[in-house]
């Protein structure tokens, strides 16, 4: 019987383990954020600054941890029991889900500048090589021999801002005539080669499977695969309308509570909004408040009308019920 | 005297054709996931091996195999034995029952546990008044992992038990063998390969389970990232070397399982002759 | 063929463990098997069955049963064929790298489905090593359901191969002999002497693997494409649900996969059982 000898054997080195690693932890306060798909990287490199100003401001050591996913999933694992201390989310109505269930405070937009969102962006697209279709704008995609690629409204924050883009740029166009543009968004939809259900899923399928002609994402995410991949190879173009993509950000009170974190999540985010970190964001081509920086950085951002949620659709709440929920607008106009 | 099949020409054709397709659809993309781990060189493999996050997701990957197993051993030669070795009203329901994994999507395995102890289930908010918390840490992963796997021990060895047939235990009884005895000198010693076997395949899948517990994970990288999760991760983020590095080590954790398996069929097949 | 030789102990009851082994079965599969699926039934109770209808006979869903119904048929007929190529082959042949062959077999299950999901969605992409073949020939595999087709064959072959496999093995050469001294041509003797014997273990390693398929999820994703009434399969749309906050849907749409691959695994173990009793009723 050497088996279960050498079974007890780990299970008291797991033990012993897992014993270790737990008062190490305990030694230290340990910061978990939780975040959408696309910013490991941004994040990965804001810790490490605020862990030092912290550091610096309270002499004390902190650990800081990231969980990444859809910003929906994510939403939804707090509220079965993940426990972040503050959430940075891409959509607005992940973070209201989580005040509608009482883990955030109710007036958590009033609670940090710019409608609690320290960063925005906007829908643009990613195209070949000289831009052999010579795509400019939102009408653009509608030909017929054109070919997209962008996330899943359904399972992405991501491909929801480019769902809302395309509809905002086509109730413009054809001063709101309903059929019209649902015409429009029943082409464009149709004209999408591939569904991944993320925003990274989709890049992979532009860039390295080569599929599709324009890649729709964040502004600055296409900025972003543009530098990682090769400038020469890819251009991006920032449509002349588009759409406000804001970023926002929340203490889970519940929680930081809870793991006696409350000041260091409250520190956190409104670190997010000091020049330093702003000038960070930019160069992860994210469009910021800070004056100074958007002025250093002004060359990279190209003028367009930005439409808002609110105005175009109500609210993020009936744009979700009248657009995404099971039956409505998008499956009707996939329907066939 | 001939058998069918072996006309030196149909022999050629048909061994030409198992190894041409094997060789496509399952050799290649073995192959394939060297070839990518590899295609910057021994250094930047290296790297992305060891790194802090890597190691971690690498430690949590095994330790949570290490505690599905045992789990897996004992309901699995217990349901086994049940159900070869005696017949009661409800045996077949029985044994289809442990078949439930195979047939629940692991997306759905995952998200059945979350909604019994997630923080709104009934027994997750019963739990998380007293600050226990058991999804989104590795509590959590390894009770999805001994739900995905714990079918694979009984289902290799009750047809084997079942063929065997119980008369030389039911000798052993007769002669005044206690129970514990003739489970350790005769049933173990008939059910030993089978059930290393099962082991090996218990151990793959906990390695390797994906979609059960990227929905109780959280995947906070450096506590509950598994390695297939921190492969997609690193999918996700235009590392594909990284990506295909972990799933080379993966695969290699795939190839050490084949060869263990191989190894215990030859010596069970070596016992069998001098038997 | 002699008679069943196989008797069942059961009814004799001389050996012991039946209290201590019914105990840990029924705790452990109450604990870990039944109770979670409450949850997913607590999930339905609040529908009523039209609203359950509704939700699982929507256009899309219906759409996607049939991209994998259909491609789970396809890939487990492609396995029958293939697996007993297969088995064949490993059974009746000695050369060289044939215990190499045999392990090769196991890979599938021991690679874990992440892994063989985005390894056959980059070899079959139109940049990767099949892909650059294959399409200038104008076959696409990726992101078409031949892509989803391919993956749940891959993930599922070892069944049909295993499954096949000992019941070849097992087969006196006699039967064989006889069938060749009678005349018949290998064609003829195949379809009429070792058929009739192998095919209950070739219907029971597909239907498997067609279960098996029904389900998979981890493999399928990165190759499918996943365009709406295309290449959208059903663990996609649970999914899909999931991320919606829909957990009724999800568990509606769930508990129809859960209700299908339960009563063919029911079958299949019913099947089985009769097989291997009358298999080694011959034997013994």
């Amino acid at each position: 019987m050497a088996l279960p000898v050498m079974f007890r054997r780990s299970l008291l080195a797991i033990a012993l383990g897992v014993g270790v690693s737990g008062t190490a932890a305990a030694q230290e306060r340990e910061l978990l954020n939780s975040s959408y798909d696309i910013a490991r990287e941004l994040f990965a490199a804001i810790n490490p600054e605020f862990q030092a100003w912290w550091q610096e401001e309270h002499g004390e050591e902190i650990e800081i941890s990231q969980s990444h996913g859809g910003s929906s999933a994510q939403a939804r694992a707090l509220l079965q029991g993940l426990r972040a201390d503050v959430v940075t989310f891409n959509q607005v109505t992940d973070v209201q889900v989580l005040a509608d269930a009482g883990l955030v405070a109710e007036d958590w937009q009033d609670a940090f500048d710019n409608n609690a969102s320290p960063y925005y962006s906007t829908t643009a697209f990613l195209v070949r090589k000289d831009n052999p279709k010579g795509i400019e704008s939102w009408d653009d995609l509608v030909e017929e021999d054109v070919e997209l690629v962008f996330p899943n409204p359904k399972t992405s924050g991501n491909g929801r801002y480019t769902y809302l883009a395309a509809w905002g740029f086509a109730d413009n166009e054809f001063d709101g005539d309903e059929e019209q543009i649902k015409d429009f968004m029943r082409t464009f939809l149709a004209n999408v080669e591939v569904f991944d259900t993320g925003g990274r899923g989709a890049t992979t399928s532009f860039i390295e499977r080569g599929i599709g002609d324009v890649l729709i994402s964040f502004e600055s995410e296409v900025n972003n695969i543009r530098s990682e991949y090769g400038s020469d190879d890819y251009e991006v173009i920032v449509p002349p309308v588009s759409i406000l993509a804001e970023f926002p950000v929340a203490v889970v009170e519940e929680y930081a509570e809870r793991n006696g974190n409350s000041d260091l999540a409250q520190s956190y985010l409104e670190y997010l909004y000091t020049e330093e970190i702003q000038r960070l964001l930019a160069g992860f081509n994210y469009r910021v408040h800070n004056e100074a920086v958007v002025e250093e950085f002004a060359d990279q951002y190209p003028e367009t009308e930005l439409l808002e949620v609110d105005d175009v659709f109500g609210s993020w709440d009936e744009a979700m019920e009248t657009h995404f929920e099971g039956g409505a607008l998008l499956d009707q106009l996939q329907r066939r | 005297m001939r058998r069918i099949g072996d006309a030196p020409l149909i022999r050629r054709l048909l061994i030409g054709a198992a190894l041409v397709l094997s060789a496509l659809f399952l050799l290649l993309p073995l192959v394939a996931i060297f070839a990518q781990a590899f295609s910057q060189g021994m250094l930047v493999f290296w790297e992305n091996v060891s790194n802090t996050f890597t190691l971690h997701a690498i430690g949590l990957t095994l330790m949570i195999a290490l505690l599905t197993i045992p789990v897996c051993l004992v309901f699995g030669v217990a349901l086994a034995w049940l159900v070869t070795r005696f017949s009661f009203p409800g045996r077949r329901i029985l044994q289809t029952l442990i078949d439930i994994p195979f047939a629940v999507s692991p997306v759905v395995a995952g998200l059945i546990y979350l909604l019994l102890y997630g923080r709104n289930g009934w027994i997750g908010s019963w739990l998380d008044s007293y600050d226990i918390q058991l999804m989104f840490s590795w509590p959590g992963i390894l009770m999805v992992t001994i739900f995905v796997t714990c079918p694979f021990v009984a289902r290799e060895l009750i047809p084997l038990m079942q063929a065997q047939g119980s008369r030389e235990e039911e000798a052993a009884v007769t002669l005044g063998a206690s129970g514990w005895t003739m489970f350790r000198r005769v049933t173990l010693p008939n059910i030993r390969w089978a059930l290393l076997y099962g082991v090996i395949l218990t151990n793959a899948r906990a390695v390797g389970e994906f979609g059960a517990v990227s929905v109780v994970s959280g995947a906070i990288r450096g506590k509950t990232n598994t390695l297939p999760l921190h492969l997609e991760q690193l999918y996700q983020d235009y590392n594909a070397v990284g990506a295909f590095a972990c799933a080379a080590l993966l695969a290699l954790i795939a190839l050490l399982t084949l060869a263990a398996k191989a190894g215990l069929e030859w010596r069970a097949a070596h016992q069998e002759a001098f038997a | 063929m002699s008679q069943l030789a196989f008797r069942r102990s059961g009814s004799t009851h001389v050996l012991p463990g039946f209290g201590l082994s019914m105990g840990i079965s029924v705790l452990f599969i109450s604990l870990v098997l039944l109770l979670p699926l409450t949850g997913l039934f607590g999930q339905l109770a609040g529908l009523s069955f039209a609203e359950y209808w509704a939700i699982i006979t929507e256009g899309r869903v219906v759409a996607s049963y049939m991209v994998t119904i259909g491609a789970a048929a396809v890939a487990a007929l492609v396995n029958a064929v293939f697996g007993l190529l297969l088995a064949w082959v490993l059974v009746r042949y000695e050369f060289p790298g044939r215990r190499l062959l045999d392990a090769l077999m196991d890979l599938p299950f021991a690679l874990p489905t992440a892994v063989a999901g985005i390894t056959l969605a980059t070899m079959y992409a139109s940049s990767g090593w099949m892909g650059r073949l294959l399409e200038p020939l104008g076959f696409q595999v990726a992101y078409t359901w031949v892509g989803i087709a391919l993956a749940m064959a891959f993930t599922s072959i070892p069944f049909v191969v295993r499954t096949v496999q000992p019941v070849l093995e097992d087969l006196p050469a006699e039967v064989d002999e006889a069938a060749m001294t009678l005349g018949a041509t290998d064609g003829v003797g195949f379809r009429r002497v070792i058929l009739p014997h192998i095919w209950p273990a070739l219907v029971t390693g597909t239907g498997l693997a067609f279960v098996r398929s029904l389900g998979e999820f981890g493999a399928i994703i990165f190759i499918a494409g996943n365009m709406p009434y295309e290449t959208e399969i059903t663990a996609l749309m649970i999914f899909v649900k999931l991320q919606e906050y829909d957990y009724v849907g999800a568990s509606a749409i769930a508990s129809v996969v859960l209700f299908v691959s339960l009563t063919l695994l029911l079958v299949i173990n019913i099947w089985q059982g009769r097989f291997i009793r009358r298999l080694h009723g011959g034997k013994g």
